[in-house]
């Protein structure tokens, strides 16, 4: 696919070598691109995404609790196209931070709020990480692996 | 108006809209922030009926989920169903016999038509015009007695399996399918005499409520609420599933950005759906309804796989990942109505109370579909 070729180079072009690429099998597994980021990279490559006219459909929380780190995916969609990417961010579980992409996607200011409220993320930047679904006092995170109601 | 009264212009004043309240169409609230009728900020504050729907997935095997999604978006629960079917079947590589997909394209398409019904009467009802929600609940009366018919159930349906559906169709259903699709037919052409040209209609809706196609880009809004912004993407064609690809059916597009635009775009989705049906029912080949060989405690291998439907409302997606035992690692649902009700702070911004009301309705919000 073309727009799998366009997006490496837009990546290779603003990161070097510096992220995982993968092509993926989007029968097998839903996307085409899979893309390995660090927390400090994710505001750029959020750009690079919005710059070739993605919209982000969705940020999944994963707790991996044997691994010490609780992992982002970011799912992005090219609608015209089709084409579907699926970015992923590591940070360790002890301190979940990494930046806010809401002023990139406005869309992400709830998707953001909700991951803080099940897993404990904090995104630096975002205007506002009151609980979302979750009782306004509430202090727990239940979609950790270690949260027992 | 007194000289007193213009005095006060300026002067905000905070009012909640819900969570109970009629227009809402469930427990969702409003904090408006108000400047006489002019909205200067309308912050939607959900959470009211969130049910962990994520967390009891990890609490449980992969079928008994099954009436979970049932539960989600509550409307057009079938095509939930048909979401989750795919998903777990993509995930552990499960293929589904012919006639099994002709069924589950007939009864989401039911389903969507139920759901945009449910929609059309009560958006009436937001604007003031009581009579034509007794007409669509007349309508969906008989979509729901045919589902219940096979399923069981009037609403929360959980008829899939994996690797097919649980109850083959009989003569019955199709016979009754085959009575409703014209019947339908005549009921949008009444309706649109009805209600889509008539003039108090037309006042509250057209121009009103815009939502511009880069506004949705950016909050990821899909469905009919993306296809009323002029953008041509829906999953059924896009990123084909099941066997949309042999059917023979129109996405219908409206540029105006305005509410009216999202009512055309549903109304005519329903001609749409009844093309499809018709053209399953013609072609539906007889055979297995379940895939052999399924294991009834299903351990998919260990792996993760993101997958979309069109929902009634948009794009539905789950990402499961699998550790290899009966029960999922993790279970994300990327709910349409989530991400359409984001952008109504930003759209509805310098609206009149009274038209945002009908910008509201024109989302067609479930709202445990928001919560999860």
């Amino acid at each position: 696919m073309d727009f799998v070729q366009d997006l490496r180079e837009a990546f290779t072009g603003r990161f070097g070598d510096k992220l995982r690429i993968e092509a993926a099998d989007f029968s097998k597994c839903g996307c085409h691109l899979d893309i390995t980021a660090s927390g400090t990279d994710i505001e750029a490559a959020a750009s690079v995404v919005d710059g070739l006219g993605f919209t982000l459909e969705a940020i999944s929380g994963v707790d991996w609790p044997a691994e010490e780190a609780m992992e982002l995916v970011y799912d992005f969609n090219k609608m015209a196209e089709g084409g579907r990417i699926a970015i992923r961010v590591r940070v360790s579980r002890e301190k979940p931070e990494l930046p806010s992409i809401s002023k990139i996607f406005g869309g992400a200011n709830w998707h953001e709020r909700e991951a803080h409220d099940m897993f404990g993320f904090v995104f630096s930047g975002h205007p506002d990480l009151t609980p979302l679904l979750l009782p306004e006092n509430a202090t727990f995170h239940p979609l950790r692996k270690d949260f027992s109601a | 108006m007194s000289l007193d009264a213009k005095s006060i212009q300026g002067e905000t004043f905070v009012v909640n809209m819900g969570p109970q309240h009629p227009a809402t169409h469930g427990v969702l609230r409003i904090k408006l922030t108000l400047d006489g009728e002019c909205i200067m900020n309308a912050e939607p504050v959900i959470g009211y009926s969130h049910r962990m729907q994520e967390k009891m997935a990890e609490n449980r095997t992969y079928s008994q989920y099954f009436p979970n999604t049932g539960r989600i978006d509550y409307a057009g629960a079938m095509i939930y169903n048909f979401g989750y079917a795919c998903a777990v079947e993509r995930l552990a590589g499960i293929s589904v016999p012919e006639r099994a997909e002709y069924i589950r394209v007939i009864t989401s398409e039911l389903s969507r038509i139920a759901s945009h019904l449910l929609w059309f009467g009560p958006f009436i009802i937001d604007l003031g015009g009581l009579t034509p929600l007794l007409y669509a609940f007349d309508d969906r009366e008989i979509i729901l007695d045919l589902l219940e018919s096979i399923s069981g159930a009037r609403l929360t349906y959980s008829y899939f399996r994996f690797g097919g559906v649980y109850n083959d169709i009989d003569d019955d259903f199709i016979a009754g399918c085959r009575t409703f699709i014209p019947r339908m037919r005549e009921r949008l052409i009444l309706f649109r005499r009805l209600v889509t040209d008539n003039i108090i209609f037309r006042k509250r809706v057209e121009g009103i409520g815009i939502i511009g196609p880069e506004l949705c880009r950016k909050y990821g809004a899909t469905g009919p609420v993306l296809r009323g912004s002029g953008i041509d993407y829906d999953v059924r064609k896009n990123e084909p599933y099941s066997i949309y690809p042999l059917f023979e059916f129109d996405i219908p597009v409206f540029k105006e950005c305005d509410s009216l635009a999202r009512y055309h775009v549903r109304m005519e989705e329903m001609n749409q759906s009844l093309r499809i049906i018709e053209q399953a029912l013609d072609k539906l080949p007889s055979g297995p309804v379940m895939a052999e060989k399924v294991p009834r405690n299903l351990k998919p291998p260990k792996g993760e796989c993101y997958f979309n439907v069109e929902g009634a409302r948009g794009s539905f997606g789950i990402r499961i990942i699998s550790d290899g035992t009966e029960i999922p690692y993790r279970l994300k649902l990327r709910t349409p109505c989530f991400a359409n009700l984001s952008l109504f702070e930003e759209a509805s911004r310098g609206m009149l109370l009274a038209d945002s009301l009908a910008l509201l309705g024109s989302l067609d919000l479930c709202v445990p579909d928001v919560d999860r």
